[in-house]
């Protein structure tokens, strides 16, 4: 019996078209733009000019506030520009464009750390400025996550590897192809927080990744960590979810999982800790996985933060349609929460897992019905909320009866969109709800 | 990049939608109706048609004078009126089946606001109506499998609108191939004490409701659905549990008064209305906890309705109350939200 949670859903997982493709580095091009806000948190503040020369790895801007974190350039190169520029969100926000230096080997000489040497706050501050976030798509800086307060503990540290959104392989090809890395990260973590235990959460299809990690975990046994074969669901990736599939305990509403002792981490992030302090490159590329019915060649890329999405496409092979008119949509992350792009002329940022290009076929068009009840969302969500009366609540602009409805419980997984047969826009009325409601209570 | 869509995700989405569950739903029906047709001929195909067309004659009148949109496409009206034609007698007259056809749509789902909004199963409103308005002619029960089914129509079925039907009491005694009592197995063991074979109930060669007779065929055609995830089978599940052990308790205390719990699964309505009218979802619980409580009830009303009450059928009211109960049943079993210690029972919390 695998482990898992209570709920959820079973979406096709479309991960054989890129999980046997080993990770390829992607070559450099001639523009990057580095948005300002990558991150959750304030906006970072350039440190750069126009026209300055940066090297690869340099720092171009500082955290804003204590939520918030540096930024590298990915390339050696000129600044050609500090402004305004589209971010996948969808705003135009403040970024730093670099034009690649083309004379330039883009080398990065090896810096490690002796992180051994290191206080909890010193930890914390080397996170913040290598411009760490977490890499599963969320971006919440990772000196933030870490920081344990005094009066906190953190018992259990759980890793992480279930990459729960069909087509993206990232975590997966981490995980196989980085297993050193994943270990010397939990070494790491393990010295500044002292769990009781480490675990390594990870799905069941990705059966590869699980023996490569349990060698490298036999080969460390004083770090004793403990990997987990969990049963392929979605959201089983949830920080919620993944405590109740391994723990088999509840976080308690409106609490953080930390107040119960637990931190969850995404696994890429802690390969790319290690990498950090083992190499001293800051975070300035990541595992990306290209994918969907209209990629002529799906795979999984080491691409520099900021490369154009138009770039990646290409080194694809590009859209299989001559023209991408034939995409239905395009995607930033996974098709259960990612963020459909409308130009291809946004950078890949740090919390970017995936770049789909999704047929019609993927994205059929639906008819919207009346609710019938048929429960299936209250059986599919893993919060166990009712969205059917929520979903009548929102439809009758009720946002603040909603919130008795445990609105605020709603992680926005998706899923009872998911399964509902009459096609109502479930999670996506209650991020509106959650907005109007947040409009409110500043009003 | 015109036909670029920039939506929010979700961007896949996993279920059948309405429209494909209840053509599935339909599909589902047909060889219920195939069967029907087998057994009564002529009248069993007219009865359908007419059922049908009914339907969908009042959806599409309402929905006009309305201003609503088509709603024909999501064959909810169809259903309706393969459903209420295979509860009613082969012989019933088919000018009260299109009154009971009009009075499903119109009543039961039009008058709520449509599909999604009826409290009760359509097709049941529409035959309850019928059994108050009709009582002779929906109790008036014809043989099986007569000669003659597929060239002349059972005596009653041609009534001319308003007029009193035909005795078919005579011609059940020429047509019937051995002595028919005209009864079905259900008034045979009220009325009688006669019991049927179980046998017999599977295969439906009894008398009956036109599509109620076969319980066999109707497990395999609600079995379909339930495979292709269109069905929730914790509702039928839960209904034939809730009857069977009713009356196994009662055929406990007295084996000789109240007959085996077998019969009572396979005989009358009860399978077909636990397959195909019960676990209509939008008059049952939307909850998890809900659906069972929803079963066990209908399945129990079935029983004591069938055993003390002045008729020999009981599902028809079992699941139309059962229909009424179910928002007090869904205010009684909200799920507890995760995180949340105490669960809310009638939207007050408790611990």
């Amino acid at each position: 019996m695998l482990l898992t949670f209570t709920n959820g859903v079973h979406p096709q997982e479309f991960k054989s078209w890129t999980n046997n493709s080993p990770v390829e580095r992607l070559p450099f091009f001639a523009d990057y733009v580095i948005p300002l806000s990558q991150h959750i948190g304030a906006p970072s503040k350039s440190l750069v000019r126009k026209g300055q020369y940066v090297a690869r790895g340099e720092k171009i801007a500082e955290p804003g506030a204590y939520v918030s974190v540096a930024y590298h350039s990915p390339v050696d190169g000129v600044v050609s520009a500090v402004e305004l520029a589209e971010h996948p969100g969808g705003k135009m926000v403040p970024s730093i464009k670099i034009k690649a230096d083309p004379f330039s080997s883009q080398r990065l000489e090896k810096k490690p750390i002796d992180w051994k040497s290191l206080t909890k706050k010193e930890f914390a501050d080397h996170l913040q400025n290598s411009g760490m976030v977490g890499l599963g798509g969320a971006a919440f800086p990772s000196h933030v996550k870490f920081a344990v307060p005094d009066d906190k503990k953190c018992d259990y540290l759980i890793i992480n590897g279930c990459e729960c959104e069909p087509f993206l392989t990232a975590d997966h090809r981490v995980m196989a192809e980085y297993p050193l890395e994943v270990m010397r990260g939990i070494e790491m973590l393990q010295y500044f927080l002292t769990p009781k235990k480490t675990f390594i959460g990870i799905e069941a299809n990705k059966k590869d990744a699980i023996n490569i990690l349990q060698l490298e975990a036999n080969k460390h046994p004083e770090l004793a960590v403990e990997i987990v074969s969990l049963e392929v669901k979605y959201p089983q990736g949830a920080e919620k979810m993944l405590i109740s599939a391994i723990l088999t305990n509840e976080v308690p509403s409106g609490t953080i999982p930390l107040d119960g002792g637990y931190l969850v981490s995404n696994v890429g992030t802690v390969a790319a800790i290690a990498e950090y302090f083992d190499s001293g490159k800051p975070l300035i590329e990541r595992v990306v996985t290209v994918s969907g019915s209209n990629i002529k060649r799906p795979a999984n890329l080491l691409v520099p933060i900021g490369t154009s999405m138009q770039e990646l496409l290409n080194a694809c092979g590009g859209f299989k349609s001559s023209d991408f008119g034939d995409s239905a949509r395009i995607l930033l992350g996974g098709p259960m929460m990612g963020m459909a792009q409308k130009s291809l002329d946004v950078p890949v940022v740090k919390g970017t897992s995936g770049v789909l290009a999704l047929g019609v076929l993927e994205v059929p068009g639906r008819n919207t019905f009346q609710c019938i009840r048929c429960g299936r969302c209250l059986e599919a969500c893993p919060m166990f909320l009712n969205p059917s009366t929520l979903g009548l609540l929102a439809k009758k602009g009720l946002y603040e009866e909603m919130l008795e409805e445990n609105l605020m419980d709603c992680m926005e997984c998706a899923s009872c969109s998911y399964v509902c047969p009459s096609g109502i826009p479930l999670v996506q009325s209650f991020r509106v709800a959650k907005a109007v409601n947040r409009e409110r209570k500043v009003a | 990049m015109e036909t670029v869509e920039v939506r929010t995700s979700p961007h896949v989405h996993g279920a059948p939608s309405v429209a494909t569950i209840m053509r599935n739903v339909v599909y589902a029906l047909l060889p219920i109706c195939i069967f029907a047709t087998y057994q009564f001929g002529l009248s069993a195909v007219a009865l359908i048609i007419v059922t049908t067309l009914a339907c969908i004659f009042t959806e599409s009148f309402f929905n006009r004078i309305s201003g609503t949109s088509d709603s024909l496409g999501d064959f909810s009206a169809v259903i309706t009126g393969v459903l209420l034609a295979l509860t009613l007698p082969p012989g019933f007259p088919l000018w009260m089946a299109a009154v009971a056809g009009f009075i499903a749509i119109a009543l039961g789902k039009k008058l709520f606001g449509g599909l999604g909004f009826n409290v009760f199963n359509p097709a049941l409103v529409g035959r309850a109506f019928v059994q108050a308005a009709f009582p002779v002619a929906i109790t008036t029960w014809t043989p099986s499998l007569t000669a003659a089914r597929f060239t002349e129509f059972i005596p009653s079925t041609l009534t001319f609108p308003f007029a009193v039907p035909a005795a078919v009491d005579q011609w059940n005694a020429q047509v019937a191939v051995d002595a028919f009592s005209g009864a079905t197995p259900l008034a045979l063991s009220k009325f009688e004490n006669i019991p049927t074979d179980t046998f017999l109930l599977l295969f439906g060669t009894t008398a009956g409701s036109a599509g109620e007779t076969s319980a066999l065929l109707i497990l395999l055609c609600g079995l379909y659905l339930i495979f292709r995830n269109m069905l929730d089978w914790r509702i039928p599940a839960a209904v034939l549990l809730g009857a069977f052990l009713t009356e196994e308790a009662f055929h406990l205390f007295d084996s000789a008064r109240f007959p085996d719990p077998w019969f009572m699964l396979f005989s009358g309505g009860l399978m077909l209305g636990a397959m195909f009218m019960a676990s209509d979802m939008v008059g049952s619980p939307v909850t998890p906890v809900g659906v069972w409580i929803f079963g066990l009830l209908i399945g129990f009303l079935t029983i004591i309705i069938r055993l003390f009450g002045g008729l020999n059928e009981g599902i028809m009211y079992a699941i139309l109350l059962g229909n009424a109960a179910s928002p007090l049943i869904d205010a009684a079993t909200q799920p507890r939200v995760y995180g949340v210690t105490e669960a809310k029972i009638f939207g007050k919390k408790v611990d």
